[in-house]
């Protein structure tokens, strides 16, 4: 009953651990939460988070492309977040339970009472921009979408921490920083695309900030968590996770070396940051279901906590 | 802040609680109930799960056979409110048996291979089995996990201290099956909404006991007052070591492990691993306050790199 661990014909990161199971299978349920809904959700969040930041800076600088187009960004990624949300549930006709009871013990539901709030304030930003109709009362709808931003391109980073999940839980003081600096560089990269480069400059430096942030906090998870690290470097998630940082780092060479002379350079480099954040959102997810499969990633660390409670009781009595 | 030390503070999300009833807000409230699962007594009949099934009008979950054991039912779930885990661990040589542990009994059970000879069998050890039986069910956790993420509030603790699914209310959000430390709350399929234990509410609030119990022919399954079967449990741990049974050990009893006690514990023979319970189950919402700590300070950092970004130059 020991169960061997890997077997997914990779080189192991972390020497081979025996340990007892019941017949090899899993202890923690698998997340029941679909691909690619959630992932997506996952991304459009920070998306349309940190387009709402960018949206209300353009605006006082008069930068009328980009607040256009970030406003656009914020309220589509907010709109088409909510479509895959409610989608991935299993009772789609009761989303609006979602919002029956207030409870900060649940980031969903502190979520919930983000994201209803900043969906219509970015459409009314965003239809007011457009049409010219209600200025006044778009500009304030913007700010109160701004307001709200940064918690939506972040909470759900607490949404996957407050789990049992072990790659995700281990996680938890990391992955606000990789969603938040994921979310700031697709904002960032989405006006890139679609800004023209006199008006990008801002958007360029929230790319290349936010991509520093996410690299860095990414890097600090495959560092300090051992066996918890794993599941991010291992597999189809650790793919996707290197495809990220390689396409990330790419991106931001590109936007210092011509991201302010070349037009044709700058949307490149835009649509590489879009992409790299899509799919480190979908590493970070598929890690996390990758760690629930295999009771390994539950009953070591565990074991091993215990090890060091039994230890330290038993210096304590000698 | 005074609300958040409040929400996030031990005793709330995690540790010692010894009211949970009260705390969920019930002034008056009979005692908590829970279950006590002996499984040195468990002879595998599964009668529980029947029980369970009937009582409660659960689906089945597939005619499939695991090909692993004598288990067929695999894993609790949202259709599998009881699961008797069937454990056979060979003891290789007859040194490797410990002195003192539960006897090892030919029961005459069907194997795989050739036949052994009777005469011979029980002494060399050649095959020779332990057998390890035990009735998994819902934990009904003093911190839940499941209630705790739980958005719509369809999970809920009743006034009997359990921890109850609303189906009227579940929207499907699956967070409680991500939060759940043991593995129980899952989605039913073709259904879309979470299921579990509820540790038979509806014949609670009769004064009757939950069906499992009721059917256990071996009192294996044992239902009371919490604080009753914390002490039953203790000295049925203590009779068992009198009689040199030195590998029993109580699993989820103690008050201060890290769901803060479970409402449904047991009296297990081996590693809580070995039946596919967690050795040292947390809840998740013990982090909690870090989480959201967490998130601030990266939600901070989103906002002072947007306004970083509009420094300098106007027109770069």
């Amino acid at each position: 009953m020991s169960g061997a661990a890997s077997g997914r014909g990779e080189a192991a990161m972390v020497p081979q651990v025996d340990f007892e199971s019941y017949y090899g299978r899993q202890i923690i349920k698998t997340p029941t939460w679909k691909t690619p809904d959630v992932p997506l959700y996952l991304f459009l969040g920070g998306l349309a988070g940190a387009s709402a930041v960018l949206a209300e800076g353009a605006s006082l600088r008069d930068l009328p492309r980009l607040e256009t187009v970030a406003r656009g960004a914020a309220a589509s990624g907010a709109g088409l977040g909510t479509v895959f949300l409610v989608h991935d549930l299993g009772r789609p006709e009761r989303f609006l339970n979602m919002l029956r009871v207030f409870k900060p013990t649940s980031p969903l539901s502190v979520g919930s009472f983000i994201l209803a709030p900043f969906s219509p304030l970015a459409i009314i930003a965003f239809g007011s921009k457009l049409t010219g109709w209600f200025p006044r009362l778009g500009r304030l709808a913007g700010v109160g979408a701004a307001a709200f931003g940064p918690a939506l391109a972040t909470y759900t980073a607490a949404l996957l921490g407050n789990t049992v999940v072990p790659a995700w839980h281990e996680a938890h003081r990391e992955l606000p920083f990789v969603f938040g600096g994921s979310g700031a560089q697709a904002a960032g990269g989405v006006a890139m695309l679609l800004v023209p480069i006199d008006q990008a400059g801002p958007a360029r430096r929230l790319a290349l900030m936010g991509a520093a942030v996410e690299i860095v906090a990414a890097e600090s998870i495959l560092r300090q968590r051992g066996l918890a690290a794993e599941p991010y470097e291992t597999g189809r998630p650790g793919r996707l996770m290197r495809v990220a940082r390689s396409a990330t780092t790419l991106a931001s060479v590109a936007t210092v070396l011509g991201g302010r002379r070349s037009r044709v350079l700058s949307a490149l480099a835009g649509a590489t940051y879009v992409a790299a954040s899509v799919t480190t959102r979908f590493g970070i997810f598929e890690a996390g279901l990758a760690s629930a499969r295999d009771p390994k990633y539950t009953v070591v660390p565990q074991r091993e906590r215990l090890r060091q409670r039994q230890d330290a009781s038993a210096k304590m009595t000698t | 802040m005074s609300l958040f030390s409040d929400i996030f503070s031990e005793g709330r999300l995690w540790g010692r609680l010894d009211d949970v009833t009260g705390d969920a807000g019930y002034d008056e409230h009979p005692p908590r109930m829970g279950f006590f699962t002996d499984t040195s007594v468990c002879i595998g009949c599964k009668a529980c799960e029947v029980a369970c099934k009937e009582w409660n009008e659960v689906p089945d979950d597939g005619y499939l056979l695991t090909g692993m054991s004598y288990d067929n039912t695999g894993a609790l779930g949202a259709s599998t409110w009881r699961h008797v885990a069937f454990v056979e661990k060979p003891f290789e040589t007859v040194a490797d048996r410990p002195p003192q542990g539960p006897p090892v009994t030919d029961l005459g059970m069907p194997g795989v291979g050739p036949p052994a000879r009777e005469d011979t069998a029980a002494e060399s050890g050649d095959g020779a089995m332990r057998w390890l039986m035990s009735s998994d069910v819902c934990k009904h956790c003093t911190h839940a996990g499941c209630l705790d993420v739980c958005p719509t509030g369809a999970l809920f603790r009743t006034e009997f201290g359990t921890v109850v699914v609303q189906p009227d209310v579940c929207n499907g959000c699956g967070y409680c099956v991500a939060a759940c430390p043991y593995g129980v709350i899952d989605l039913r399929e073709g259904d879309g909404r979470a299921f579990k234990c509820t540790l038979c509410y509806d014949r609670l609030k009769e004064g009757q006991t939950p069906a499992c119990a009721q059917a256990c022919p071996t009192e294996s399954i044992q239902f009371g007052e919490v604080s009753e079967l914390r002490l039953r449990a203790a000295n049925r741990l203590q009779e068992l070591e009198d009689q040199g049974v030195d590998v029993a050990r109580l699993y989820g009893a103690d008050p201060d492990d890290g769901v803060g006690g479970d409402g449904a514990f047991f009296l297990l023979l081996d590693e809580p691993e070995v039946y596919g319970l967690p050795p040292d189950p947390v809840v998740p919402t013990r982090s909690l306050a870090s989480v959201w700590k967490h998130v601030g300070y990266a939600a901070a950092t989103v906002a002072g790199i947007g306004v970083a970004s509009f420094l300098g130059r106007r027109r770069p």
